[in-house]
């Protein structure tokens, strides 16, 4: 059908692009506010009016992955021509990086923080993610009794803030050791996920016709072969939407992580904003811890964009 | 050689009884049809055969050997869905090697059958593309290439071209008539289409809520409908069905359509004919196809003057309405043959062509005359 566009409706549209720009930059200030930060020298960061125009600088990066301490003379011309380049900047900003007795650098406490975050995010949405699959693909094709009345209950914990029971899960966690290890922290969001996980992946499971799964079963296949060689193709969209979503919130979660972990099993969330307090503020190495814990998640986002955009109209649009 | 068998087949859902006592004996190469309106049991029927469908009593019978326990996958049987259900995420050529990477062939073996198959089904060139890339009467081509590959015992088709277009279904149509004659396989076809049963089937199983009605080669379910309901779901324009009573009349019999003044002319052997059967006048039904409605424009020896109501040109022919008594009877003329509504025409019932049933069971009399 051809469109015929009137002038009215053009200026219409011209109005609409506006407006959604305005909405764009205001979500995205914040996000420009924290990469900016990250690459600002210390005593830009907090100035009134925000420098928006200086010399991108790595030495928060360097700040961030290392252990320091304030200097109390400044290192004498030998130190620092010694340095390596990574270290002056620290220097620079009148600090020491931290050394062991035979010289070996300390790294900060974000590394494995950052890597304990990948960690129980990851195997988290993976557990939640298969094991929500698996549960929708038995709701969606067989006749299970109380049906209804079980997906209900799967619904019926995400009803309650799951902060609420922060406390009693906290002595639970203590009385059976699951306190600050990775597990503890697995299971919690592979929990909090799963009844999002199973019914996000019903509805995929839905929408998958059951003829594939027969013409699989006539061709000579178990239920098991099916599933995975034709059901799980299938519901890839699904899947990798429902995964998106998982990880995001094991991801991002911060106050079960707060509380139930503090050095073994700490992820990044409750320990970016612990670091306001140790010495001086320095706002610049928040800014580049919180920028680098939001790389995974916008990549992830971007590898599975294509599918995301199908997945997210729940199976509406298939080819 | 495959010989399917179903005795005493029974399928409840819930309180719903779909299959009621189904006995069926299909030869091996035979081609079968099963023919029904929707929910009347036909594709369940299927589904059990091919192993889809667990039975609630009864024998499905493969080569004399129960296969009612079996899976799917272990009865050796192909089934051509109406959705097709290609694979979405293969290419033709997968989807048609799926069943053999079933049966763990070598990849040359593989390679090699499903391009025979694709010779035979002429879609060698679109091997290499996606399902969703292909038309209808691709798909349906592959979707067949999936069954015949692997050569099962049996070939189950689920209305295989009802999702087609009336031009492709009936190109399709000759095409599946084809193969079958070429490949020579045991097939069980779901239709609802009487057209494409006809056309098909060496025997139709025609079924009703659930229960056989008759079996019988497309001319012999045509010409000698077991009930009511074979003589009306079979053959279109639909047979011509109205309550009738036969009277004796000098050397002949008269069968008076209800409200009709005068009656048919039919020959005498009629009355002893249902006398045998011994069923009431009031329980007698006459059923005649358009085709036994003879019509002529002048007075003629045994012709009833008739008038003419809807006419619906069809092309090669006629389908005339003429009112008989308080009853519509349809004729089928040669196009043209009766100029307008509203004129009075001469009609005639052929003997030979008329069925008597008994109203109460539906049951054809078995008047042959």
């Amino acid at each position: 059908m051809a469109a015929v566009t009137t002038s009215a409706e053009r200026s219409l549209n011209k109005l609409a692009i506006v407006g959604v720009l305005i909405v764009t930059i205001i979500f995205l200030a914040p996000i420009y506010w924290i990469a900016s930060t990250a690459f600002k020298p210390r005593n830009l960061a907090t100035t009134i009016p925000p420098t928006v125009v200086f010399q991108p600088e790595i030495s928060p990066f360097v700040k961030l992955f290392t252990k320091r301490s304030q200097l109390r003379t400044a290192p004498t011309p030998e130190q620092y021509a010694a340095a390596p380049w990574w270290e002056r900047l620290v220097f620079d900003g009148g600090e020491k990086v931290v050394r062991s007795g035979r010289g070996d650098v300390q790294w900060s406490g974000y590394p494995n923080r950052f890597m304990n975050s990948l960690i129980v995010a990851i195997t988290s949405t993976i557990l939640a993610v298969g094991m929500g699959t698996f549960t929708a693909y038995g709701f969606s094709r067989f006749k299970i009794k109380g049906e209804q009345d079980l997906l209900f209950f799967i619904l019926s914990t995400r009803m309650l803030p799951p902060v609420v029971v922060a406390i009693p899960m906290f002595l639970m966690y203590r009385a059976v050791g699951l306190n600050d290890t990775h597990w503890g922290l697995i299971i919690l969001y592979t929990a909090f996920n799963l009844s999002f996980s199973v019914w996000l992946m019903k509805g995929f499971m839905d929408e998958i016709p059951k003829e594939y799964e027969e013409a699989a079963l006539v061709d000579g296949y178990t239920r098991m072969e099916a599933f995975f060689k034709i059901v799980l193709p299938e519901a890839a969209t699904g899947i990798a939407a429902t995964a998106v979503f998982c990880f995001i919130t094991a991801w991002n979660e911060y106050a079960f992580a707060l509380i139930m972990t503090n050095r073994r099993a700490q992820t990044a969330p409750p320990f970016i904003p612990s670091q306001v307090g140790s010495g001086l503020s320095d706002w610049t190495v928040i800014a580049a811890g919180t920028f680098l814990f939001l790389l995974p998640v916008a990549i992830f986002t971007f590898l599975l964009r294509n599918h995301l955009l199908r997945g997210m109209s729940f199976g509406a649009i298939r080819k | 050689m495959t010989q399917i068998e179903l005795r005493g087949v029974q399928k409840f859902f819930g309180a719903v009884q779909v299959i009621k006592d189904l006995n069926l004996k299909i030869d091996d190469n035979e081609f079968i049809v099963l023919l029904g309106q929707s929910g009347c049991g036909k594709t369940t029927t299927l589904r059990a055969i091919a192993g889809l469908e667990t039975i609630d009593g009864g024998d499905v019978l493969i080569d004399g050997k129960p296969v009612q326990h079996l899976k799917a996958a272990d009865r050796d049987i192909a089934m051509v869905f109406q959705s097709f259900s290609l694979y979405p995420h293969m290419s033709v050529y997968e989807n048609i090697a799926f069943p053999l990477r079933a049966m763990r062939k070598s990849k040359s073996e593989i390679d090699g059958e499903v391009r025979s198959v694709a010779k035979v089904l002429q879609i060698n060139d679109l091997l290499g593309k996606k399902p969703s890339a292909l038309s209808g009467g691709d798909m349906q081509r592959v979707a067949i290439g999936r069954a015949l590959v692997r050569r099962p015992k049996a070939m189950l088709m689920d209305e295989p071209i009802g999702a087609l277009d009336a031009k492709l279904r009936e190109e399709m149509r000759a095409e599946i008539k084809r193969l079958h004659i070429k490949q020579g396989s045991t097939t069980i076809y779901v239709t609802h289409d009487q057209i494409e049963a006809m056309s098909l089937a060496d025997r139709i199983v025609i079924m009703h809520e659930g229960v056989l009605q008759q079996v019988g080669s497309p001319s012999e379910v045509y010409k000698r409908p077991a009930n009511l309901f074979v003589a009306q779901f079979v053959g279109s324009p639909v047979m011509n069905v109205a309550n009738a009573a036969v009277t004796m009349n000098g050397s002949g019999a008269r069968v008076t359509v209800d409200g009709a003044a005068e009656g048919f002319l039919f020959p005498a052997e009629l009355v002893s004919q249902l006398d045998a059967a011994n069923v009431g006048q009031d329980r007698l039904a006459l059923g005649i196809r358009p085709e036994g409605v003879m019509v002529s424009r002048e007075p003629a020896d045994g012709y009833l003057p008739v008038e003419a109501h809807i006419i619906e040109p069809l092309g090669s022919y006629d389908i005339v309405d003429l009112k008989v008594g308080a009853q519509m009877l349809r004729a089928r003329t040669r196009s043209g043959f009766v100029g307008k509504p509203g004129v009075q025409v001469f009609a005639k019932l052929d003997p030979a062509q008329a069925h008597f049933f008994d109203t109460a069971s539906g049951n054809s009399l078995g008047v042959r005359l």
